[in-house]
């Protein structure tokens, strides 16, 4: 599913975040990216997303080399993957159910079928009852299980998070990665980068360590390098 | 004799499937280009003091080359509408035979661009001139006629330039002394026409550049406005065309809102002023009438302003959108 061939990624400030970077994700696999702010953690999923591209090495999702993708490929690329922001990224112009609806508004689904996706959507995260609200009346876990609606919506075969439960207590970080672990359990590919070891311990899948940009693979003992 | 309607309903029936595909294509991206024309303005009625006052600048933008270009036109169709007297007077050499005078005569009636002819002889204008001068006695006192022979020529043509072209051609004539043309006012009025025609033009270019550039900077403000939702649109997997559609409609809907506008200031100037232009004539018995642009030249003015509006958010979406990306 994904790939990371010899990845380096150095920014313009001269920063190394990504330094050789190696590592395959199959498919339908579930893993936690970890390590401190500033490993590297956002700059992989980035490189994931296509926000930014490796200044050396390869990377390919569901066998697409990235550094061969066009400006005019990109928008369809994406709609494959979901994705989960720390700070869920809600449109407060909107309602619940319109936010969700974006990635199909966006494809241009048919809005009968868009409405029928979107309850269903809603429904797992549990906010179904909430949907004509605005998210801003939500509280913060509840816009957070929005915004994994919202990335799961369109039923993207890759699910990346980038500190999905950041913001949350515990409690509630619990009940997220439940979330997750049932979308795996359906045959979606997760990645979470996490700096919640506690938790990333108690899930007990593999895990991915970054380090001054370099890449280590704890293969599920949740253990750090 | 089988065979070619069988193979034609096979290939219509081929072809049926993918036109089916295509026009529910079609009528997708119809409805798409529908949302976001709806969408864009319901936006701008979300903010009616906003979008009010941009309506108004354009208005203004709008209807000043336009005010101008309805008082020249309309002056133009009034001075049309005044009886001109194009009559062009020539004064015949002095020395000329009459056997040359009436082949001059006859070769002129013959010019389409001649409409009528009249010669008024050395003989009849010293006649003439006794009986009206009241300069009879002097002259009693002169050995020849000073006066010369006189064509008076009608042409045909009642457009100014036909008239010069005709004058420009009689002065030419060799018996021809002098060619008169009374006209020169209506020339004046004519040139200072062609000038405020041309100001229109120059006056309207800047405009249009102005509206383009207005509403540039406004769809440059909507983009920074909406700079976090574009960026979220563009990772669930917005194409540039997505993005752009709104700030497009946005720009061609203040176009039209302008024009709108404008159109009705236009029109009320123009009510205002009827009433007392048509006074002012009626005393120079005329019965000219204040002419608008009317439905055509309004849907005109419109489907025009809309174009510039459109052209301005595509600069501005060209410039700014492409350099929002997720970061």
């Amino acid at each position: 599913m994904i790939q990371f061939d010899d990845v380096s990624k150095r920014y313009p400030s001269g920063q190394e975040a990504l330094s050789h970077v190696d590592f395959r994700l199959r498919e339908g696999e579930f893993a936690f990216l970890t390590g401190h702010s500033g490993a590297g953690k956002s700059t992989l999923l980035k490189l994931i997303m296509h926000m930014e591209l490796p200044s050396s090495g390869q990377v390919f999702v569901q066998g697409q080399n990235l550094n061969k993708l066009s400006r005019r490929q990109l928008p369809y690329y994406r709609r494959n993957i979901g994705l989960v922001f720390q700070d869920h990224r809600l449109l407060f112009d909107r309602s619940v159910f319109d936010n969700v609806a974006l990635p199909l508004q966006i494809a241009g689904y048919d809005p009968a079928l868009a409405a029928r996706r979107v309850r269903a959507a809603l429904d797992k995260v549990g906010l179904l009852h909430k949907e004509a609200q605005n998210p801003v009346a939500l509280s913060s876990g509840e816009q957070q299980r929005v915004g994994i609606a919202r990335a799961v919506v369109n039923k993207p075969a890759l699910l990346l998070a980038d500190e999905p439960t950041g913001n949350l207590d515990p409690e509630l970080s619990e009940d997220i990665m439940d979330l997750f672990r049932q979308f795996n359990d359906v045959g979606v590919t997760v990645l979470i980068a996490s700096h919640d070891l506690d938790l990333v311990e108690r899930m007990r899948r593999r895990v991915l360590v970054l380090e001054h940009g370099r890449l280590y693979d704890a293969q599920g003992t949740g253990a750090v390098v | 004799m089988k065979r070619p309607p069988a193979a034609t309903s096979r290939r219509s029936t081929g072809a049926a499937a993918p036109a089916a595909h295509w026009l529910d294509q079609l009528r997708r991206a119809f409805a798409r280009q529908q949302e976001a024309a709806v969408d864009s303005l319901l936006r701008l009625f979300a903010e009616p003091l906003a979008t009010t006052l941009t309506w108004l600048a354009m208005a203004c933008a709008i209807a000043l080359p336009l005010a101008l270009f309805l008082l020249s036109s309309n002056l133009g169709a009034l001075a049309d509408s005044l009886d001109r007297d194009n009559t062009i007077s020539l004064y015949l050499y002095a020395d000329l035979e009459p056997e040359e005078i009436d082949m001059l005569v006859d070769s002129l009636g013959a010019r389409p661009e001649v409409a009528s002819l009249q010669l008024i002889t050395a003989d009849q204008a010293l006649e003439e001139f006794r009986a009206n001068s009241g300069f009879g006695d002097v002259l009693e006192g002169l050995d020849e006629n000073p006066l010369p022979p006189v064509l008076l020529v009608e042409p045909a043509a009642d457009t100014t330039e036909g008239v010069v072209s005709l004058h420009n051609f009689l002065s030419a004539l060799p018996e021809v002394d002098l060619a008169q043309l009374d006209l020169q006012w209506l020339q004046r009025l004519d040139a200072m026409l062609a000038v405020s025609f041309r100001l229109v033009l120059l006056l309207g270019f800047l405009l249009a550049l102005g509206l383009v550039l207005v509403i540039g900077n406004t769809i440059r403000m909507a983009i920074a406005e909406r700079r976090a939702e574009i960026v979220v649109v563009k990772l669930v997997g917005a194409t540039d065309g997505y993005v752009a559609r709104p700030f497009l409609y946005t720009g061609l809907w203040y176009g039209a809102g302008g024009a709108l506008i404008a159109l009705f200031l236009t029109t009320l100037g123009l009510w205002l002023l009827n009433g007392p232009v048509e006074r002012l004539l009626a005393s120079y018995d005329s019965d000219f009438q204040l002419q608008g642009l009317g439905l055509t030249g309004g849907f005109f003015v419109v489907l025009g302003t809309s174009l510039l509006g459109l052209l301005g958010a595509w600069i501005s979406v060209l410039r700014h959108l492409r350099h929002i990306e997720p970061r």
